[in-house]
């Protein structure tokens, strides 16, 4: 009996500190780019939603497809109604994990390198992914970047002919988030 | 003790299972609900001769470049109407994402036009439901001919037209985009004092896409008014849209010559079961001028 009475209070406190270590933003930086002889194209996204929980490693983001600003309006345009279309899917998002949680001292303020894998749903399709970024701890908040590249066949992103020339077959994608201590 | 010890690491373990799941669905609640806007309602700002709610994005310069040909009935000895070529050269100017003035001219009476067209509404979802979209247009033509009587006085108004638009539409699926316009046409001179100067119709059009490239687009006009200009008929044209990258190509056919608004909606002669119909093309090109911050 008093075995359980520890365990329980042993889970209960657990839970209760994996509440205490969540880190959320809603002001993510996603940022892609396109890169041919043609033209260079970027879009940014600043509402890009994530959460870290640094217990478990786990990490998600959640990002609006309409909210990718583009240079130029009616390529934003094109590219909501015609190529990702955001009618249809008007969301992306990622459910991951760090890897290498035990190399990373959130207590310490400091640089890491973390390694993380996960599943990126855009357009519908799900694809595995993996990528390494870094993160600092920092006065009781976490920065994350990662850069990782993305085959827009992966997801089932048609191109038209016609403008195959102007946009790369593989995308970089740049995240920065700063995450701050989530309470609730 | 040691089923509750099971049971215990059982849940601990599928919670650490859904620990993603979770933390997404945390996301979510956490996301605030936002207005999606509706867009790409139509392609171009021409449904086919008239206007769409569409405007050029703020810093956007949209040129068009519009020809209606002669009548296809007129034969091989005119070519089906293509020895006869009418143009309308237009500019567009996103002063703000909601507000565009644009000029034309028109070798049609050597028309020189200005219109000034307002978003007033965007259809959207979420947390702002708005079922239309509408955006006013009013605009001005100026004939320019030489006075064909210069030994009487000639007033500069009497070449003037104005037309005033409420256009609402609805884009009711990805293929489908359904418009009504109440329009009313003012004319300072007319032929006879049997033709009334104020010109009330309403026009419906609307766009089908057959391809994420290509829509067939369809417009009537409907004139209300019952002393118009004898042998006028209303407007009635179909087209298709091509779009290709920065480039929006028009075909239509048309039962008017005439591609500034005041003109196809009081000097429409063709009739569609004579044959009279115009072929006509149009592209326009975006220009980005200005990019807003």
């Amino acid at each position: 009996m008093k075995k359980s009475i520890i365990l329980f209070s042993m889970i209960a406190l657990m839970s209760v500190s994996l509440q205490a270590q969540k880190y959320f933003t809603r002001t993510g930086t996603l940022t892609f780019f396109s890169e041919t002889p043609a033209e260079n194209i970027e879009a940014t996204n600043n509402q890009t939603t994530s959460f870290l929980d640094i217990s478990t490693g786990d990490m998600v983001f959640a990002v609006l497809m309409k909210g990718f600003q583009f240079e130029k309006a009616l390529m934003q345009e094109h590219f909501n109604e015609k190529y990702v279309e955001s009618d249809k899917f008007p969301k992306a998002q990622f459910k991951g994990k760090i890897t290498n949680l035990d190399e990373i001292d959130f207590s310490k303020d400091g640089k890491y390198t973390a390694k993380v894998k996960g599943q990126l749903t855009i357009h519908g399709v799900t694809q595995e992914v993996m990528t390494e970024g870094t993160i600092e701890v920092k006065d009781g908040l976490i920065l994350a970047n990662a850069e990782f590249p993305l085959a827009v066949a992966d997801y089932d992103i048609k191109i038209p002919k016609l403008v195959e020339d102007n946009i790369a077959k593989e995308l970089k994608v740049t995240a920065v988030m700063k995450y701050e201590e989530y309470k609730k | 003790m040691k089923t509750l010890f099971l049971t215990i690491s059982l849940f601990f373990a599928c919670s650490l299972l859904n620990a993603q799941d979770d933390l997404m669905d945390l996301l979510e609640s956490e996301t605030e609900e936002t207005t999606d806007y509706t867009i790409a309602t139509f392609k171009s700002i021409r449904l086919v001769n008239g206007h769409t709610i569409e405007t050029p994005a703020h810093g956007v310069m949209q040129m068009l470049i519009s020809h209606r040909f002669g009548r296809i009935n007129g034969g091989l000895y005119e070519l089906f109407g293509l020895d006869q070529a009418n143009i309308r050269v237009g500019l567009s100017y996103g002063v703000t994402d909601w507000l565009t003035i644009g000029v034309g001219r028109s070798n049609v009476f050597k028309t020189y036009d200005g219109y000034a067209k307002a978003k007033l509404l965007r259809q959207s979802t979420g947390k702002r439901v708005m079922p239309f979209s509408v955006t006013a247009v009013a605009g001005i033509a100026a004939n320019s001919l030489r006075f064909q009587d210069t030994t009487r006085e000639n007033f500069f108004s009497s070449r003037l037209d104005y037309y005033y638009q409420i256009l609402i539409a609805r884009k009711f699926s990805e293929r489908l985009s359904i418009q009504v316009m109440p329009t009313m046409v003012h004319q300072n001179l007319v032929a006879t004092r049997d033709i009334q100067n104020d010109l009330y119709a309403v026009g419906i059009g609307g766009r089908y896409k057959l391809t994420k490239g290509v829509s067939l687009n369809a417009e009537y006009y409907y004139r209300l008014t019952e002393q118009v200009a004898p042998n006028t008929t209303n407007s009635f044209a179909i087209g298709f849209d091509i779009e290709t990258g920065g480039h929006v190509f028009q075909l239509m056919f048309a039962n008017s010559r005439n591609m500034t608004d005041n003109l196809f909606l009081t000097e429409t002669t063709g009739k569609w079961d004579n044959g009279d119909i115009h072929f006509g093309f149009a592209i326009s090109r975006v220009f980005t001028v200005h990019r807003p911050k």
